[in-house]
Formats: structure tokens, sequence, C-alpha cells
């Protein structure tokens, strides 16, 4: 068992988790939760209406957008203060502390700012996802080791070349991580945006289906977003290791 | 005070009295929020009434509650899954992927098992803050050297003796990342559970508030829980940065 196939272990975990989830179902109960086979199958009949899919569209359009400006944003202010580090001696403890704070508070801000409806959702994701890209991208940054920068001088290389042939390469796979991170936490904000302060897509389905106590609905768009999430970030972690295996 | 330091309070203050200046000549509309100076006013106001004392504590409760149990749990995991290689292997990909679940879509669920009691609400705190103990605990673990391990057998220490006397110290400021981050977790997973469905609660204060139009209300109750998760966190970043800098890391 030592060397497994490293497929076999993801497997391993699948099955693992699907049977809990069907014991946990056995002690609590149908009024709780829904068993696995029929939230599938649930989960594919809603697939197959159209109603169903727009809110899905709603979801995905807020994200993407969400997630364009967490990444371009983040990477922008990662550059900028992890390339001058004193700024970035400054700017990195309130980068920490907004982090720790909970987003979710800031909410009513955002919608008496955006109003209800797409800006706000985008808002709300990006304001999750910015601080850590810009935190691993600054981090990226400083760690270029120094000898390679100050080659770059001795050979008087432009900002351009420095930044294509020496920044980049070297910092990438600490951004790629960055990425990864912020693609969950955006996510994750989008839907919240969307639990409150919407009228379309999965996380006002959710709260909807909170108020009906409508399990199945809960189970089924539940099970889609943790199938959404788990796919891209495993790709995401599997990119990510090579990245850095690569380097090293 | 380094220079730092001083830039970084500056900027604040700076950026602080940009905003109330925004307020103040109508750039920001007064309904949407209130100036600064009028916010820490009304938290004053509203912390010597002592009406919102009640959901603090219980607020306070519930984060102690999640906080608590995901450090033993975490730890005691984390020491556990460390010394299983195998087992180890295949939960990584469910850490890895762990945050990018959104944790709160549980929330629903958890309500329709246990009622809208406390149990959710510390539930969510406490899945939130378990994953980063056990990922740091792991970490931390990786970091002890061998020659202590060794030095541990010849002196013929048990498991437990070991864990104690050699790896858990060898392992704190790694740990104290953990805690660092379980403490960030546990109070955002109970104010968003709070908010999202609760009839207490800080969090369920600021989403009435919120729902009534009451920024008189709303807006102190933000500006508290901004200011209590900036100095927890500051405080615990100091000692993981005292810590570090004595044993010599960094």
């Amino acid at each position: 068992m030592r060397r497994a196939l490293p497929g076999v272990n993801g497997l391993m975990l699948i099955g693992g988790l699907l049977t809990a989830w069907q014991i946990l179902f056995e002690i609590a109960g149908e009024n709780a939760l829904a068993p696995p086979i029929a939230t599938f199958r649930y989960l594919g009949q809603l697939l197959g209406t159209a109603d169903f899919w727009s809110n899905v569209a709603a979801t995905g359009m807020a994200f993407l957008f969400a997630l364009m400006l967490s990444l371009m944003l983040g990477l922008l202010i990662g550059l900028a203060f992890g390339l001058h580090r004193f700024s970035g001696e400054v700017a990195e403890p309130m980068l920490v502390s907004f982090y720790s704070i909970p987003k979710i508070t800031l909410y009513p801000i955002v919608l008496l700012a955006f109003g209800i409806g797409m800006p706000a959702k985008v808002a709300f994701g990006a304001i999750h996802g910015i601080v850590p890209m810009a935190i691993f991208t600054m981090t990226a940054v400083r760690s270029i080791r120094p000898v390679l920068l100050k080659t770059a001088r001795v050979m008087r290389l432009t900002q351009w070349d420095v930044a294509r042939s020496i920044i980049i390469p070297s910092a990438l796979p600490e951004i790629f991580t960055g990425i990864r991170v912020s693609f969950a936490l955006t996510l994750i904000g989008t839907l919240l945006g969307e639990m409150f302060g919407s009228q379309r897509g999965l996380g006002y389905l959710l709260m909807t289906a909170i108020g009906l106590q409508n399990v199945r609905m809960i189970m089924a768009v539940t099970l889609l977003l943790v199938l959404f999430a788990a796919t891209v970030s495993v790709t995401l972690l599997a990119v990510d290791r090579r990245l850095h295996h690569d380097a090293t | 005070m380094s220079r730092a330091t001083r830039i970084r309070i500056a900027l604040t203050i700076v950026a602080v009295l940009l905003v109330e200046a925004l307020c103040r000549f109508g750039a920001i509309d007064i309904l949407t929020m209130p100036p600064p100076s009028i916010i820490a006013l009304d938290l004053i106001r509203l912390l010597a009434s002592g009406k919102m004392n009640d959901a603090m504590l219980k607020t306070l409760w519930n984060v102690v509650a999640a906080f608590g149990a995901a450090i033993i749990a975490g730890v005691v995991l984390g020491v556990a899954i460390h010394s299983q290689r195998a087992l180890r292997r295949s939960l990584e990909p469910l850490f890895a992927t762990y945050y990018a679940i959104p944790v709160f879509a549980f929330y629903p669920l958890l309500i329709v098992l246990f009622g809208l009691g406390d149990a959710p609400q510390i539930l969510i705190g406490f899945m939130l803050a378990v994953v980063a103990v056990i990922m740091n605990t792991l970490a931390g673990l990786d970091r002890v050297s061998r020659v202590l391990l060794k030095t541990a057998r010849i002196h013929r220490l048990g498991p437990i003796e070991t864990a104690l006397r050699v790896t858990l110290p060898c392992a704190t400021p790694y740990l104290l990342t953990g805690v660092r981050l379980a403490v960030a977790y546990a109070f955002i997973g109970v104010i968003g559970a709070e908010f999202i469905m609760s009839n207490t609660g800080v969090g369920y204060e600021i989403s009435f508030a919120y729902n009534n139009f009451d920024n008189a209300t709303m807006y102190p109750l933000i500006l508290l829980i901004i200011l209590i998760s900036v100095m927890l966190n500051a405080a615990l970043s100091y000692w993981e940065h005292a810590l570090m800098q004595k044993r010599g890391y960094r």
C-alpha cells in the first residue's frame, strides 16, 4: 500500500465520504437528510430544467467577474508591495488583519453602496478573493533570490526583461497557490452575496430552500457546489504541485 | 515603534479622516453611512446602555466553544494523522480542497439536524477552524528534527510523553499559526451563521438592524466586530512572531 496510485487515494476518500453520508442519513432520518443516491438523482432532474440552469448561469457570471477582479487586483497589489519592500512591510499586517475580519458583517455596507443585484454580488466575491491573492503574490515576489535580481542588473536587463525572465518564472508557483486560494474564497463570497442580496442564483435557491425546509433542494445545490469546487480545486492543486516541483 | 508601524498608524488615521470628510461633505450619503466619529460615539453609547450584552456574551461563548473544540480536536487529529502515513496521503486531497467548499452551504442542513439553537453555529465555526489547526499541526510536526525524536527514543519516552515533551513544544510556532487562524475562522463561522439565520447573537443583531434600516445600531456593531478581530489577530501575530524569533526562525 506504500506506493498506491495517485487516483486510488482519491477514490478511497470519495468512497469514505459517501459511506459517511449514508450512515449519517440512517441515523438522522429522512426529515433531516436526503440519501446520496436520491440526491444525485434529484440533482440530475434539476439539471434537466431551464430554470435551474438560469440560476447556475447567474451565479457563474457573478463568480467569473468577481474572480477576474480578485485575481487582477490582487496580482497588481501583490506585485507592487512585493517589489517595493518598505511599502510591503507597512501593508502586510493590514492585509492580514483584513483577511481575519468576518467579512460577512461588511455585507450590509456593500449592499447599501451597490444596491441589490449583480454589482453587489461581484463586489462581495472580490472582497473575499483580493486579499489572499495579494498576500501570496507579495510573498512570492519578495522571496525571489536577490542574486537573480543582481545578475539582471549586472547584465543590464530592461525592466520588461526582468519581469519576463526572472520575476514571473520564479514567483509563478507561489502566485498559482494564491490563485487557488483566491478561487475558493471568491466562490464563497459570491454565494454568500447571493444568499442575502439577490433574486437569482444558487445562493438565492439555497436561501429559499432553507425558508421552505426543502431538504432535497438544499442537498442537491450543496452537492453541485461541492462537486464544482472540489473538481476545480483538485485540478488547480495538480497544476500547483507540478509548478512547485519544477521550480525546485 | 518601528517606522513601518508609525506609517501604518498614520495611514489608518488618514483613511478614517478621509471617510469622515467624505461623509461630512455629502459625498457619501448620510443614509448610506454615518461619519466614523458618529459611529464611534454610537458604539460607546450602545456598549454603555448594555442592550447588546446578552448578544455579545452569547456570540463570545459560541466562538470560544467552536475555537476550543477545534484546537483540541485539531491537535489530536493532527498528531494521529501524522503518525499514519497512508491515512495522511488519502486525506491530503480533502485538506487541499476543504477551504474551496462553501461550508456555510451546510448551515441549513445543520439547522435541520440540530434545530435553531447554538449547536449549528458552533459546528460551523468548528468546521471552518478545525482543518486549519490540523494542517498547521501537520506542518509543525514535519519540522521536528529527527535528532530530537531519536533522543526521545534513547531516553525511552513513551509516545504520549514524546508528544508532550518533544514534538509539541518543537512545533509550537506552527501550532500558534493554527491557533491564530482558528480564532479568525471561529469568529467568521459563528458570526456568519448568526447573520444567515438565528435569533440571537451579534451577527443576528447586525442583520436585524440592517433589515430595519437602523444604521445607528448596525454600523457600531460592525465596527465592534472589526475592532475585536483586528486586535485579536494583531496580538496573536505579535506573539507568534516573538516566538519564531526566539527560536531563530526568520
